[in-house]
């Protein structure tokens, strides 16, 4: 392997996890606080129909990313309406996100633009593009070094917009709010006991609605980076089962955000390889077949799951509607 | 703000699940007029599709065949107290077992020993795929609903590959299974009618509908008339109270998840046996989702299974007939009305059903008062 394909199999990675990372931190925050997300792909996706329609509508980033973020977190509160403040299935609210959005993206997107249901592509200066584009070529350059680590350095960590290192840094944002903050405290109290928090004088309610707002901005950056970064319009089902897959990532971290950065990044490092592999026949082991690959971040929860792999450190108070005592 | 009082049983049984339906249609038709469309018009080639001429009424329930098996598999899941979202999954690897059977014997045996053997091989792949799980929560503690999502993944994998690494004939570009020998056909429902003297046309409806039938009537006698299935409903309506009395829950689990993905496995039956008669991609088409609304509409009962999957056939066969005829108007439109009945009379359950105790219950009074 030469640096090039390294730096483009770097570069990659990081592409593929960032709508990963997006969608991990927001399912942590809702899952911390006792709320379960299978909804990510949904919010996601209606997330990203709205950047793709408002993007090509109004012709602003700004606008399209606050549009996207609005709807995840209004697509959040009814999840919350359902399961937070009246004690509704948090699975079955979950499901129901996820086929309203599969539904609803489509429909909506054949009546306004009549495209078979994509939006119409946005535009250049709407798209976000790489912060230093004259990194790679830069990178390159340097004496001794440059044709060795350029790629690497250039293309691979420096040739990317905005929303791969906002992505990054949330990392370290959500750890810190988890475990320096009040905040935090008060929200992994509630995921692990509500009783407690609420004989504090906290409120519950108000605790899972505010970790709901944090996980729909969340889910909206995610379904954002998929048409303003990654292509360049709405497609049907485009999120195809990134949301489940974040939702994986974030059970392989254990529920904690540095571990979901790596579950991210290497579940990122997988699907880049199985592209990168397709076809390609490897010494000694023959051509690998890419759906393996793709379905190994699956079977790695599984297996982390049940136990094989350290211990899953679940939530206590996951997935329990809280009732206030008269 | 006081308790609402109880939901007469009619009520529960009756009004409820027509009221969700009802708001979940009303939110489905505001869609439909937000689109710039009639949402009277769509309703009356929607129902007029489903059920107007032999054709769609054969169409609506070749599709609620599929759903039944699937409405049921969630529901007996839900009767042991577990949430099987993975009947996607199941279904998948039951039209595998189904197909890999027609495979291997449909040109050296005969209709009558083959077809009960692809049963067979349906139903004990759609066990596999859900006793994993079944067993990583009983034994493992690993949340069954996590795992059955990944095991729809791991399913669509699994099957992608057999079909394009092995099954697919040398030189063929669609990812589909060579062609079944005629012995792997279940016969359709127009050959059925016709050695019983009615004529009927052709359409992909197949005996596949009986089999259904009879697995509610399975259904109904396991879970209400015999000993396993009380065991079962009593550790889903409370696991301490049923291990207390001398129930295991692990054994439980396990049971209701075989049970479960058996059924889901029926699936390929229908749609591998009876109309395609060969193994391909994206047989399932969101059957497994579908089994969700099913059974939540209809209320876990079997019966009440059988009528929702009418309904949601009626749905699909409908919609693709409006989107003929309405231009802009897509199946797509079915998919959300899934999605809000999902969410009315699943997610929001405990919102309209209070509503609706303390709405009969003034309804009452008012009229105690006046008569």
């Amino acid at each position: 392997m030469d640096s090039a394909l390294l730096g483009e199999l770097l570069a990659s990675t990081l592409r593929l996890a960032t709508p990963l990372i997006f969608c991990a931190l927001a399912g942590l925050i809702s899952e911390r606080a006792g709320v379960i997300d299978i909804g990510l792909e949904g919010k996601m996706l209606f997330a990203a129909f709205v950047a793709g329609a408002s993007g090509a509508v109004f012709g602003s980033t700004t606008v399209a990313l606050l549009l996207a973020m609005g709807t995840a977190v209004a697509l959040s509160w009814l999840h919350g309406f359902a399961c937070v403040s009246h004690r509704g299935d948090q699975v079955v609210s979950g499901v129901a996100l996820n086929i309203i959005a599969a539904g609803m993206t489509v429909v909506l997107g054949l009546s306004w633009f009549q495209q078979g249901g994509q939006t119409p592509p946005v535009s250049a200066d709407v798209r976000l593009h790489a912060l230093w584009p004259g990194a790679p070529a830069a990178w390159q350059s340097v004496p001794l070094v440059g044709p060795l680590v350029g790629p690497l350095i250039g293309a691979g960590l420096l040739g990317h917009n905005i929303l791969v290192y906002l992505a990054l840094a949330l990392v370290a944002g959500v750890w810190w709010l988890v475990y320096r903050t009040r905040f935090g405290l008060r929200l992994r109290a509630v995921g692990e006991n509500a009783h407690m928090v609420d004989a504090a004088g906290v409120s519950v309610l108000r605790l899972r609605y505010a970790a709901l707002t944090l996980n729909g901005m969340l889910c909206g950056l995610a379904g954002s980076y998929l048409v303003l970064a990654q292509g360049a319009a709405f497609v049907p089902h485009m999120t195809a089962g990134r949301g489940f897959m974040a939702l994986a990532a974030m059970i392989f971290g254990n529920w904690r955000p540095m571990r979901a950065l790596w579950a991210c990044l290497l579940f990122g490092f997988l699907d880049a390889s199985a592209i990168l592999l397709q076809g390609v026949n490897l010494p000694g082991i023959g051509e690998v077949p890419v759906q393996a690959i793709q379905a190994l971040p699956y079977l790695l929860t599984v297996v982390l799951l049940a136990g094989f792999i350290g211990k899953a450190a679940v939530p206590k108070a996951l997935g329990q509607p809280y009732v206030k005592e008269r | 703000m006081s308790a609402p009082p109880p939901l007469p049983r009619w009520a529960d049984v009756l009004l409820l699940p027509a009221v969700n339906l009802l708001i979940a249609l009303l939110a489905a038709g505001v869609v439909v007029a937000l689109v710039g469309q009639s949402p009277r018009e769509v309703m009356a080639a929607l129902v007029q599709g489903a059920f107007g001429t032999p054709r769609g009424l054969s169409y609506t329930l070749y599709y609620a065949t599929t759903f039944i098996f699937t409405g049921l598999a969630v529901s007996v899941a839900f009767h042991g107290g577990l949430f099987n979202i993975g009947g996607e999954g199941q279904a998948l690897m039951g039209g595998l077992g189904t197909g890999l059977v027609a495979l291997w014997l449909s040109h050296s045996l005969s209709a009558w020993a083959l077809l009960p053997l692809m049963l067979l091989g349906g139903v004990l792949f759609g066990v596999v795929w859900a006793v994993i799980p079944g067993y990583l929560q009983a034994y493992r503690n690993s949340h069954v609903v996590i795992t059955t999502i990944m095991f729809n993944f791991l399913a669509s994998s699994l099957l992608a590959y057999l079909l394009v690494n092995r099954l697919k004939p040398a030189g063929s570009m669609a990812v589909e299974s060579a062609a079944f020998g005629p012995a792997a056909k279940l016969p359709g429902m127009q050959q059925a009618l016709a050695w019983v003297g009615v004529e009927w046309p052709s359409s992909p409806l197949n005996i596949s509908l009986l089999l259904a039938l009879a697995a509610a009537l399975g259904v109904y006698l396991l879970l209400w008339h015999s000993r396993a299935g009380y065991r079962l409903r009593a550790m889903g309506s409370s696991e301490s109270a049923a291990a207390y009395a001398g129930i295991r829950p692990q054994h439980q689990i396990v049971l209701a998840m075989a049970l479960s993905g058996g059924l889901s496995g029926l699936v390929g039956m229908n749609e591998i046996a009876g109309v395609n008669g060969k193994l391909l991609l994206d047989f399932v088409g969101g059957a497994g989702f579908t089994g969700i609304a099913v059974a939540l509409m209809g209320r876990n009962h079997p019966l009440g299974i059988v009528l929702a999957s009418v309904l949601f056939g009626a749905l699909f066969q409908g919609g693709a007939e409006v989107s003929f005829e309405v231009r802009g108007f897509s199946r797509d439109m079915v998919v959300m009305l899934q999605g809000f009945i999902v969410l009315f009379s699943g997610a929001m359950a405990y919102v309209i059903a209070p509503w609706l105790a303390r709405a009969l219950a003034l309804f009452k009074s008012t009229g105690a008062r006046h008569g």
